[in-house]
């Protein structure tokens, strides 16, 4: 499966693909999206690039540990929900909002939002995780 | 506040430790010790306010539809075990940062130390029974962990989960039992049955609910039947016993029974209980403990009489007793901790800690010698040592005990003197007694290995030279077990009377025995190989044996490993349960498709679901079967869209996709593609097919039904904005709404994610051995 368009494409698509489960991400709350769909592509964007260029190159990425993201998201995920509990609400996975204002841009913020990071980072590296195995087994 | 907070700090500890010891691992022991150690000069400067008798109750609120609350109190025999927990844990600390030098990937072991710390100190504050049984479960595991810490050896592993099972059953049993005494109340605070027993008393669950309380207790504190765990326990690290199975965890079991006593103390059932149990293990842990030969194992069966004799105290229920059974505690977490620890230095320094192969330490190592005796001097109950204030104060309870007095000061002398022999032999045994060829050369231990044990042994000396100075803290912790009386005052110098007499003939009759001690050993090793022989352990794993044997059949029966059967399974399971709960619904068959504008991408969309349906059960190879399915995903993706689920679309073409993509891999590998199965079987999986295709179906066209029911879906439409601030609904109830619900999910995710690679590297494993 390596040929060189699906090289070239796998490599201009990963960045790509990180942005865009990025904004996923972000928009997730009020349009379409969200943290599951966002680490389903940020997922695929290194198994594509796995594809192209095989896991083993795949594998020295920077950002390929899945298993430390895996566990990272859990515990962001974990700690969004305490810090509503900290800032006195009487329930864990209380929401706590602000608003974030850079210039004339502001970014709504939320506890909510770190939990689907939470949810974006588990996703992504149990995608990661499970099909570099898969794939590493099939040749 | 305080309480809260401190768990709090040693709950993150445990998670930053194994980084602090990876970091600085030469002093990694001092610096973890640090935060311990504060705690306990705080809750030092609380004896005072105790012992006034100032409030330190926090509640917060946790499941108050269920009477459960997060609820924590210091009152005096809370702060007495924080105490001992919070101190003996940072001289742990000291001692384990050097002792575990010579392990491998201690970082880890700093973690569950520190976990089980934790742990422990929420156990003894808690207020609340469900909260305090939490941490009792707590306990539980960290202990496991640490067990069998040497993984690796099978000895470990197997007495890991022989620990783990038999308090973990008892975990189970003191739940059921703390829920049947709290049902009367409504609330399961401390403070309802505390303040008014009678509800309980008089409840017909009374008899069930205490047993299962006590099978709790006596699990935990390896109480004869269940003593066997804490010799197997022997296979942890040093510090590990020093810890855990000395000073603190099989106290809980005794914390347990100390907190209920002021509800159960004018119950038959709870004191002859107590008593007969005690006195039991009492003598059988000092019987065992005569002819062992491997220290841990020695200090480990002088536990479990000690363990015994506590209970017995508690049962007596006195203010002899109870003050003997306070100052017991005490006295024994101090002298057992240190003898645990030196038992560690020792193997480490000479490589063993069997007793045949030891003698004339002394020479090599004076100050662990001086050390060592006070401790041995301490356990032997002899003058100045705190030991001794303790035996006299239970010679005195056993004296005058209401009921059985003689018979229970008959054993409690033998056992006493048991434990004067053993103690005779340890010191002579291990730093006099006839030189060996040592494997490595002994020399004194590191100052961190005997910082420690100097620090216990010279506050037992302390004490026992100065005993009131513990009234202060030991008087409020009196009033929670047996409220109404008054501690004993304690002296080093009752005169001459009956009770130093008593002690006295215990001394002699263990010097005497130790002057017969090749024969005394010899007779015991014989009964104990041809009579007593329990074999508790062995048969405990032959029966766990047995019940994984009867698993694994059933498991053959119900886990056949057949896919297509699973499937048909729950297929049809589903189906019928379905049609089990229709009665419930007020079915209208009005089948009015209003054909709209969409009307014409749905059709579409139905027709492309159906042909991709029908092409999957035709198609002669997986490929086309497989590209059938995704053409049927991708048809309901459509319907997603066109009914404004968009969120659900996209996650739906991406889960096609993938499926897809990884089928085309799997299919790859597959054998060619036979028609195996004959037109019998064939109907029959089409028989299931249609039949629940129907029932979902038919489900599906009911619950677009307009009815009365108020659904959930209106709250999360009403407050989605107002609430959550997101217009995205599926999103705002995914990560708001019902986070926890995610939570769980990923960690399901991450685990799969665990399994599926581990199942992956095992066959490749097999194949590349193969």
């Amino acid at each position: 499966m390596k040929t060189e368009i699906l090289k070239i494409a796998a490599a201009h698509l990963k960045p790509f693909l990180l942005i865009l489960s990025l904004v996923v991400l972000y928009r997730g709350h009020n349009e379409p999206g969200g943290g599951f769909i966002a680490g389903l592509l940020a997922g695929m964007a290194y198994v594509i690039y796995a594809g192209a260029f095989g896991v083993g190159k795949a594998k020295q990425l920077r950002l390929v540990k899945p298993m430390f993201f895996m566990g990272l998201g859990i515990g962001i995920a974990l700690f969004s929900g305490m810090i509503g509990l900290m800032n006195g609400a009487d329930s864990i996975f209380t929401g706590i909002w602000t608003t974030l204002t850079l210039g004339g841009f502001s970014l709504k913020l939320g506890t909510p939002l770190l939990f689907d990071l939470g949810v974006y980072l588990t996703v992504a590296g149990m995608l990661v995780k499970v099909l570099f195995t898969v794939m590493e087994e099939d040749v | 506040m305080i309480i809260l907070t401190s768990i709090f700090i040693l709950f993150g500890l445990s998670v930053i430790a194994p980084f602090v010891n990876q970091k600085f691992p030469k002093i990694s022991g001092w610096l973890l010790g640090i935060v311990p150690a504060s705690l306990f000069f705080v809750f030092l400067s609380k004896i005072p306010a105790v012992g006034r008798g100032d409030a330190f109750k926090e509640v917060y609120p946790w499941l108050s539809e269920l009477g459960i609350g997060l609820s924590f109190n210091l009152d005096g025999l809370s702060l007495f075990f924080a105490l001992l927990v919070t101190g003996v844990g940072a001289l742990i600390m000291i001692y384990a940062g050097y002792y575990m030098r010579s392990y491998q990937k201690t970082n880890r072991f700093f973690g569950y130390l520190v976990f089980f710390m934790a742990g422990m100190l929420g156990l003894v504050t808690a207020s609340d029974w469900i909260t305090l049984f939490m941490f009792w479960e707590f306990t539980s595991i960290s202990s496991f962990m640490l067990i069998g810490f040497k993984h690796e050896k099978t000895a470990a592993r197997e007495a890991a989960l022989q620990a783990l099972l038999i308090t973990g059953v008892g975990g189970l049993a003191l739940l059921a039992g703390l829920i049947m005494m709290s049902l009367p109340y409504h609330s399961f605070s401390f403070e309802a049955v505390i303040s008014d027993p009678q509800p309980f008393l008089q409840s017909s669950l009374f008899v069930p609910a205490t047993i299962l309380i006590l099978i709790g207790a006596f699990t935990k504190s390896a109480i004869f039947p269940f003593h066997f765990w804490l010799p197997g326990a022997m296979q942890a690290p040093s510090p590990v016993s020093a810890f855990l199975h000395s000073a603190t965890m099989v106290k809980a079991g005794i914390y347990l029974l100390a907190r209920l006593h002021p509800v159960m103390e004018s119950q038959e059932l709870w004191i002859y209980t107590l008593s007969v149990f005690g006195v039991v293990t009492m003598f059988v842990g000092a019987w065992f403990a005569l002819a062992q030969q491997d220290l841990k194992k020695i200090l480990a069966y002088t536990t479990v009489s000690a363990l015994g004799t506590m209970v017995l105290l508690i049962g007596t229920s006195t203010a002899y007793s109870v003050t003997a059974a306070l100052v017991f505690l005490l006295v024994h977490a101090f002298y057992k901790a240190t003898l645990f620890m030196m038992a560690g230095n020792i193997e480490k320094i000479t490589g063993t800690r069997d007793m045949n192969q030891l003698g004339q330490l002394n020479r090599y190592m004076p100050v662990a010698t001086v050390i060592s005796l006070l401790a041995l001097l301490s356990m032997s109950g002899i003058p100045p040592m705190i030991g001794f204030i303790g035996k006299e104060l239970m010679y005195e309870a056993k004296l005058n005990a209401p009921a059985a007095g003689n018979f229970i000061l008959l054993t409690g002398f033998l056992a006493n003197a048991f434990t004067v022999f053993v103690s005779l032999r340890f010191a002579y045994g291990v730093f006099w007694g006839e030189k060996q060829g040592f494997k490595k050369q002994p020399h004194e231990p590191d100052v961190s290995l005997l910082a420690g044990p100097a620090v216990l042994v010279f506050i037992s000396l302390l004490l026992g030279i100065f005993p009131n100075q513990i009234a202060g803290l030991l008087g409020p912790a009196f009033q929670a077990i047996l409220p109404g009386e008054t501690l004993i005052k304690l002296k080093l110098w009752h005169g001459f009377n009956e009770i130093l007499l008593l002690s006295f003939l215990t001394v002699l009759l263990g010097v005497v025995m130790f002057f017969c001690r090749k024969a005394i050993i010899r007779i015991v090793s014989y009964l104990n190989g041809n009579y007593f022989n329990l074999k508790l352990s062995q048969r405990f794993f032959a029966g766990i044996d047995v019940f994984l044997n009867l698993t694994k059949r059933k498991t053959a029966v119900v886990q056949h490993g057949y896919h297509r059967f699973y499937l048909m399974t729950i297929f049809i399971a589903a189906a019928l349960l379905l049609i089990l709960t229709m009665p419930a619904i007020d079915f209208q068959f009005d089948f009015d498709l209003k054909f709209n504008g969409l009307a014409f991408f749905a059709m579409l969309a139905a027709i492309m679901i159906i042909a991709g349906s029908i092409a999957v059960v035709v198609a002669q190879s997986r490929l086309v079967a497989l590209i059938a399915t995704g053409f049927v995903g991708i048809g309901i993706t459509i319907v997603f869209v066109l009914y404004s689920g968009v969120d659900l679309a996209i996650t739906m073409v991406m889960v096609e996709t993938l499926t897809v993509v990884l089928g085309a891999m799997v299919v790859y590998h597959l054998p060619k593609y036979l028609n195996y199965s004959g037109v019998g079987l064939r109907i029959r999986d089409g028989f299931v097919a249609v039949f629940f295709g129907f029932v979902m179906g038919f489900l599906a066209l009911q619950t677009s039904k307009p009815t009365t029911i108020t659904k959930i879906s209106d709250y999360f439409v009403e407050n989605s904005y107002a609430k959550a601030f997101g217009e995205n609904i599926v999103n705002v109830i995914l990560v708001d709404f019902r986070a926890l619900d995610t939570l769980g999910e990923i960690v399901v995710l991450a685990l799969a994610a665990i399994g599926i690679v581990s199942l992956l590297k095992l066959n490749a494993q097999k194949k590349s051995s193969r």
